[in-house]
């Protein structure tokens, strides 16, 4: 058993923090949030120099051989900097179910490029009607020739407009809701019968609802094996979550900072607020909040590699439930205590509520993951 | 990083299982499980033979007769101890009075009372609380007086201290005493060991609202204390105070005994599935908050592993940990239902034949609910322990 981060690590660590200071101070992400792409290619390249699109695959995949300690490390930092580019769609999603479902031929083709910067995924599993179950999906996909024609909805598909490849869900057999007949396809961005509605969301990431038209692709596009799709999303969603929660104690480490300084330089009937007490202990609850937020995460990123299915997703649901509690313990915390401020647009802070809000939404909430933690441990 | 055990470990865990299995009294660990209450014995016998064992004093360095152990022996030996059913180790010899003598007593008392805390043939109790002085605690009125006699130099000391527990097991008594009555609060106290057997010295238990005894009042009546038995330096003692209760806060999380009680809650609450599956969720709950907290604590330690003694954001463990054994009693209680209404003192206390009325959890149910309203009041009560983080750690 050790905690401590190796040499490398708290180089990658300084690294990532580097990168947020210098390239997201709050205006500055202001203007990349406003760009057509919602994201700049620079900084993806820089992502690309600095190993950090590799540095979570083995070596034998293209990769540095790190894993899910470095993707925290990364994340976390993101979250302080509310970082825009779609890492956790491509690298972590996409590049990770490639990674550990793709063909040999997948892989060069994909994941090979993903690590220079060159490709970028999104993962389009929701439907109108999915709410949090993986399972309900009716996009269909049907045999066509040696290979599949796909047609249907997917909603708010993450990365979707700057995608080079979107893997998507369909239903390729039994009913709706059903885990068993799900099968993954990797479809080209461009790919005809394909069209895109593009909007951005509350926390200024970009997303698509997507219609399929009867989109043709060929046999290699299935990733993994047919109709045994489910266990392939539901593991690559459970190590997205992992690395969300990385983000989201991120964000919290920042709103905290943001709230303490607020209350120390904030006066009124004649002294700095957060000289009062009922304050005093709201912003000590915050910061209880964010360190069980971090203990969580941390265990769910040593746990998520694990042989056992089971410990993986209890792992992930366990610290969702915590990310879920804690992000909104702080957000709501942070704007109370910053009074009018907090509800406008021009500090950070509506802006780390805002994503603490959707990280929470995103891959079921804190109650949803509670049902299936609580599920999986009575079953045990 | 990595929460992986080496196969050293391993063998470590195994063998402190089987040391518990082979030493722990059946009777003992029968009422771990069935929620009653220790006598002396049971806590005495056990300590005793891990003091033979060189075990009692685990958190102590090599120097003093501890078996330096890192962070993970720490862990596994806690936690292995709480799965058997081992009651926990009373704290206030081994895990406060000692570590505060081995750092700042001298030569002479670290041979004359370490022996005693290790092998726990002396029990300590701690003189801190007074009737003025709770979460005040530097407002404390014990006085000592220094005087001179043909017997030497001593400290006359009078006044009340209370919430004293076990003070009627006690054989010894550390106690905070007001050495100068000018000085600023905190700058006026010293740090000293009072026997119990001294005359002038009195014990009347407080019955808590389960009916339990195992705090007390203790009169201090011009009782005769040698200097010798000052620690550090008179009017540094809160010095040595503050260095104690951090200590305190970090093992009074009480993480393994929550563990065991989340599974022991699951075991219980399985008949009440059935007509309220919300319990099931609430249990998952508090098994998390028990998860979130032990990582919390793991990390402090291994902070204080490369250096250093327990910083004061140790506090919010122990506002976390107190929170979370209420959440497991108060959750137990709502699993039983109505069959915690009967009140049988007997199942609590007594070796007895009686029978429970109801299920057999559900007699201790209440009761131990009633009583765990303590953790969040004593070590510093939550409101207390939030000033701290407060103050020491965010700088308000």
């Amino acid at each position: 058993m050790d905690l401590s981060l190796s040499d490398e690590q708290k180089q990658l660590q300084e690294q990532a923090e580097r990168f947020v200071r210098d390239k997201y101070a709050f205006d500055a992400r202001r203007k990349i949030a406003a760009t057509d792409r919602g994201w700049l290619p620079e900084n993806w390249a820089q992502f690309a120099e600095l190993g950090w699109l590799g540095m979570s695959f083995s070596e034998e995949d293209g990769g540095y051989g790190g894993g899910p300690i470095e993707t925290m490390i990364v994340m976390e930092q993101f979250g302080k900097g509310l970082v825009l580019e779609p890492f956790l769609p491509t690298v972590v999603l996409g590049g990770g179910m490639i990674a550990r479902s793709g063909s040999k031929a997948q892989k060069e083709a994909l994941l090979a490029p993903m690590i220079e910067g060159k490709k970028q995924f999104a993962l389009a599993w929701l439907e109108r009607q999915s709410r949090y179950n993986l399972a309900d999906v009716s996009l269909k996909a049907t045999k066509e020739g040696a290979g599949w024609s796909l047609s249907g909805h997917k909603g708010v598909v993450y990365n979707a407009a700057s995608a080079d490849h979107i893997i998507v869900l369909a239903r390729t057999a039994g009913s709706a809701r059903e885990p068993k007949g799900l099968t993954l396809f990797i479809v080209d961005g461009k790919a005809k019968g394909l069209t895109r509605r593009d909007y951005p969301t509350q926390d200024s990431l970009r997303a698509s609802e997507l219609t399929f038209d009867k989109v043709s692709v060929g046999a290699d596009a299935v990733l993994g094996k047919v109709d045994e799709g489910f266990g392939v999303v539901e593991d690559g969603v459970d190590r997205a979550i992992v690395a969300l929660c990385a983000e989201a104690t991120g964000c919290m480490d920042a709103i905290n900072a943001a709230t303490l300084e607020y209350i120390k330089t904030r006066k009124q009937f004649g002294v700095a607020i957060g000289k009062f007490q009922v304050l005093q202990h709201r912003m000590v609850d915050c910061f209880t909040n964010a360190q069980e937020a971090r203990s969580m995460t941390l265990m769910a990123s040593l746990k998520i590699d694990d042989k056992d299915p089971i410990v993986r997703a209890k792992a992930a649901s366990g610290a969702k439930v915590q990310i879920g509690k804690s992000g909104k313990f702080c957000g709501q915390s942070a704007v109370q205590m910053h009074g009018g401020m907090g509800v406008t647009d021009e500090l950070s802070v509506s802006h780390y509520f805002k994503r603490l809000t959707m990280i929470d939404l995103m891959f079921g909430n804190q109650q949803h993951h509670l049902t299936r933690y609580s599920n999986l441990a009575m079953a045990a | 990083m990595d929460l992986a055990l080496k196969p050293e470990h391993k063998a470590f865990a195994d063998e402190v299982r089987a040391f518990a299995r082979k030493n722990l009294s059946p009777a003992t660990k029968e009422k771990t499980f069935s929620g009653k209450h220790y006598d002396r014995d049971d806590h005495v016998v056990w300590q005793q033979a891990l003091g033979k064992q060189g075990w009692l004093a685990y958190t102590w360095p090599k120097k003093y007769g501890g078996p330096g152990w890192g962070v993970t022996e720490r862990f596994l030996f806690e936690n292995v101890l709480a799965e058997e059913g081992a009651p926990r180790i009373i704290p206030f010899g081994v895990k406060m009075v000692g570590p505060v003598i081995y750092t700042f007593g001298n030569d002479e008392q670290k041979e004359r009372f370490l022996p005693g805390i290790r092998s726990s043939e002396v029990s300590w109790c701690q003189g801190y609380s007074e009737p003025g002085a709770g979460s005040d605690l530097a407002n404390l009125r014990t006085r000592a007086v220094r005087a001179t006699d043909s017997g030497g130099d001593h400290y006359i000391v009078n006044g009340q201290k209370t919430w004293t527990s076990y003070a009627h097991w006690g054989d010894w008594i550390f106690c905070l005493v007001r050495t100068n009555t000018e000085a600023k609060a905190q700058e006026g106290i010293s740090f000293l060991l009072i026997d119990m057997k001294t005359p002038g010295v009195t014990v009347r238990p407080i019955i808590m609202l389960d009916g339990a005894h195992a705090v007390n009042d203790v009169f201090l009546d011009n009782v005769k204390v040698p200097v010798a038995n000052l620690i550090g330096k008179e009017n540094e003692g809160w010095t040595y105070a503050k260095f104690l209760l951090a200590n305190e806060r970090l093992g009074i999380a009480e993480v393994p005994a929550s563990k065991r009680g989340v599974g022991m809650l699951r075991a219980i609450a399985t008949d009440s599935l059935r007509d309220d599956p919300s319990l099931a969720e609430k249990i998952a709950d508090v098994d998390l908050q028990v998860q979130a907290l032990e990582m919390s604590e793991l990390r402090a330690l291994s902070t204080m592993a490369l250096g250093g003694a327990p910083g004061p954001e140790v506090s919010t463990l122990k506002v976390r940990g107190s929170e979370i054994q209420q959440r497991i009693a108060e959750l137990a209680m709502e699993a039983v239902g109505e069959y915690a209404a009967p009140y049988q003192p007997g199942m609590l206390f007594h070796d007895t034949n009686e029978t429970p009325i109801g299920p057999d959890h559900a007699p201790p149910a209440a009761p131990r609910y009633f009583n765990m309203r303590k953790t969040s009041i004593y070590g510093g009560s939550t409101e207390i322990q939030k000033n701290i983080v407060s103050k020491m750690v965010l700088g308000l």
